[in-house]
């Protein structure tokens, strides 16, 4: 039988640790058992020793508008939600404002109204392809703000996927490009495909982070990610199975290559304080942000 | 407590680091698990593994009693029956089967032959749902996951056949054990390695439902990391996680000793 860890002691240690990639649920969004995912990533955090989950709601979670096509109706009350949690638990909780691009005005204005209530960042699933002009205006409305993107992934595409019109690594590197001086998190790398392709495809993009989330747990992949970007561009998540997010964060420690203490550090919170607004992390120490340098020129 | 679902040897479709005996050990060490139940990776991928059988035994001849041999048997094969005797000679607790790679279909009558020649020597038949999530597979990697209705027949084939799934996620789980009579489904295990944890709970769902004593310690280890299963035992609601002895140690499920 496996030793329980006594209860006073985080899972994860007692250092800051920032979630990145987290999501609620909603009375709206058709699932009668709503409240049941909110209280156990709560209580799942708490156990881990989450300084700050950062969340997002799309829409109605496919309730009365596809998932990765929100009307805009839909995406407003998502936000809405997603504020109003916030609300009920700041110390704990802040939230990206979720986007339709295809809504380009509704999305501007989204972005505008949640950053006057809140929001840290900016959410982009998968309603338009990454590198797609919608997303310019969403990118420079992020920048204007100090607002990093988080995007959701699909670690080499390689056909088309029903429900979404999604993105991979090297569509999110084409946007990055255009706008270096926006900070991109391509969203977990353990969410499905090959994300080996996603390491080659934004290696040597400086303003693309890697965030560790997603159910898959292979035995190389972290290895490959800290190889590829270095700790200075990996930030810790959990998605929708924070058991993989925990076991990663373990793992960790045994990577080739060895992430020394400070390294560990950048991961559990300093890449993410770097990344959101000045002190916008709850319990995280708030650090100015870095230049971001592309081919050896400060932006 | 042992870990029921490790391999050794290279996976075809991706670079696995270092899936080495010593390096299986390592780790065992480093989770505080006593001992694994080790099959041959490469041999699911093999026509005929019979050859991985003999490497199997042979690299795990320096770790008697921490790494135990759960070899595979093809039992379309000529002489199968033989090579079944000779495996179990040879100390095997369990056998592998894989019939998705072999090309069976959920009702192949040498699948069922097999799980109660098994069942008839008090060797429990070990089944893998999946080595790689759907998403990621190679384009040459054309095999879909286990059927939930090749679980079923192999469990209905006869009354003393024992069946170990391993890597099934919830769904898999509650077709096939809720598609059993309790006799049936009291024969049939899961390992926890593919189950998910918090925020959705899947894992504290499966044991308040369907009972711990169904459930076995597994990891996927080389494939996947072996901290996975720890930190969802972890993170398990309270109330479920002092009861849970029944839980983690395959050598609930009855068989020859090591």
């Amino acid at each position: 039988m496996v030793e329980p860890a006594p209860r006073a002691a985080p899972l994860a240690g007692h250092e800051p640790l920032v979630d990145v990639h987290a999501h609620f649920l909603h009375a709206r969004a058709g699932r009668r058992d709503w409240e049941m995912p909110n209280r156990a990533r709560m209580r799942a955090g708490d156990r881990i020793g989450i300084t700050v989950h950062i969340a997002s709601i799309l829409g109605t979670w496919g309730h009365a508008s596809p998932v990765y096509f929100p009307s805009p109706r839909d995406v407003t009350l998502g936000n809405d939600e997603m504020l109003a949690i916030q609300d009920r638990d700041p110390d704990r909780i802040r939230s990206y404002v979720t986007v339709n691009p295809n809504d380009t005005a509704h999305a501007l204005d989204e972005i505008a109204r949640c950053g006057e209530r809140g929001a840290v960042g900016v959410k982009l699933a998968a309603s338009r392809r990454a590198d797609d002009p919608l997303l310019d205006p969403i990118a420079a409305a992020a920048e204007r703000r100090h607002f990093p993107i988080l995007h959701h992934i699909w670690q080499h595409r390689t056909r088309e996927w029903p429900g979404q019109e999604i993105s991979d690594g090297a569509d999110l590197g084409r946007l990055a490009r255009r706008h270096p001086s926006v900070s991109f998190i391509l969203a977990h790398i353990g969410g499905g495909g090959d994300y080996r392709h996603t390491f080659a495809a934004v290696a040597h993009i400086p303003n693309v982070y890697l965030d560790l989330s997603g159910s898959g747990v292979d035995r190389g992949m972290l290895d490959d990610a800290v190889r590829a970007v270095g700790a200075r561009r990996i930030l810790w998540g959990s998605d929708i199975t924070m058991e993989t997010g925990l076991a990663k964060l373990w793992a960790l420690e045994h990577v080739e290559p060895h992430l020394d203490a400070s390294a560990m550090t950048d991961i559990r919170w300093r890449n993410a304080a770097r990344i959101f607004p000045l002190g916008a992390l709850p319990g995280v120490p708030a650090l100015e942000r870095e230049p971001v340098v592309v081919a050896g020129h400060a932006r | 407590m042992i870990d029921a679902h490790t391999f050794i040897g290279p996976y075809p479709f991706r670079h696995i680091p270092h899936p080495d005996p010593d390096a299986l050990v390592r780790v065992l060490d480093r989770e505080r698990i006593e001992s694994a139940w080790v099959g041959h990776l490469p041999s699911a991928f093999y026509r005929d593994p019979a050859a991985g059988n003999d490497t199997l035994f042979d690299a795990l001849s320096p770790y008697t009693g921490r790494l135990i041999p759960v070899p595979a048997i093809r039992p379309d094969w000529p002489r199968w029956e033989q090579a079944l005797a000779a495996v179990l000679d040879r100390g095997a607790v369990a056998v592998r089967a894989y019939p998705q790679q072999w090309g069976f279909g959920s009702n192949h009558p040498a699948m069922a032959e097999l799980a109660v020649a098994c069942g008839e020597s008090g060797v429990p038949l070990v089944l893998t749902t999946r080595f790689e999530d759907l998403r990621q597979r190679h384009a040459m990697d054309l095999v879909g996951d286990l059927p939930a209705a090749t679980v079923r027949a192999l469990a209905r084939a006869g009354p003393r056949v024992r069946l170990l799934v391993a890597a099934a996620s919830r769904a898999l789980i509650e077709e096939v054990h809720w598609g059993l009579t309790p006799d049936e489904r009291a024969r049939v295990w899961w390992d926890i390695s593919w189950i998910w944890g918090p925020p959705e709970d899947e894992l504290a769902h499966a044991l308040r439902t369907i009972g711990s004593r169904r459930f076995v310690y597994g990891s996927g280890w080389p494939l996947r990391l072996a901290q996975t299963p720890r930190a969802n035992l972890e993170l398990l609601p309270d109330e479920l996680r002092a009861p849970l002895a029944p839980l983690g140690d395959a050598a609930q499920i009855p068989a020859r000793s090591a």
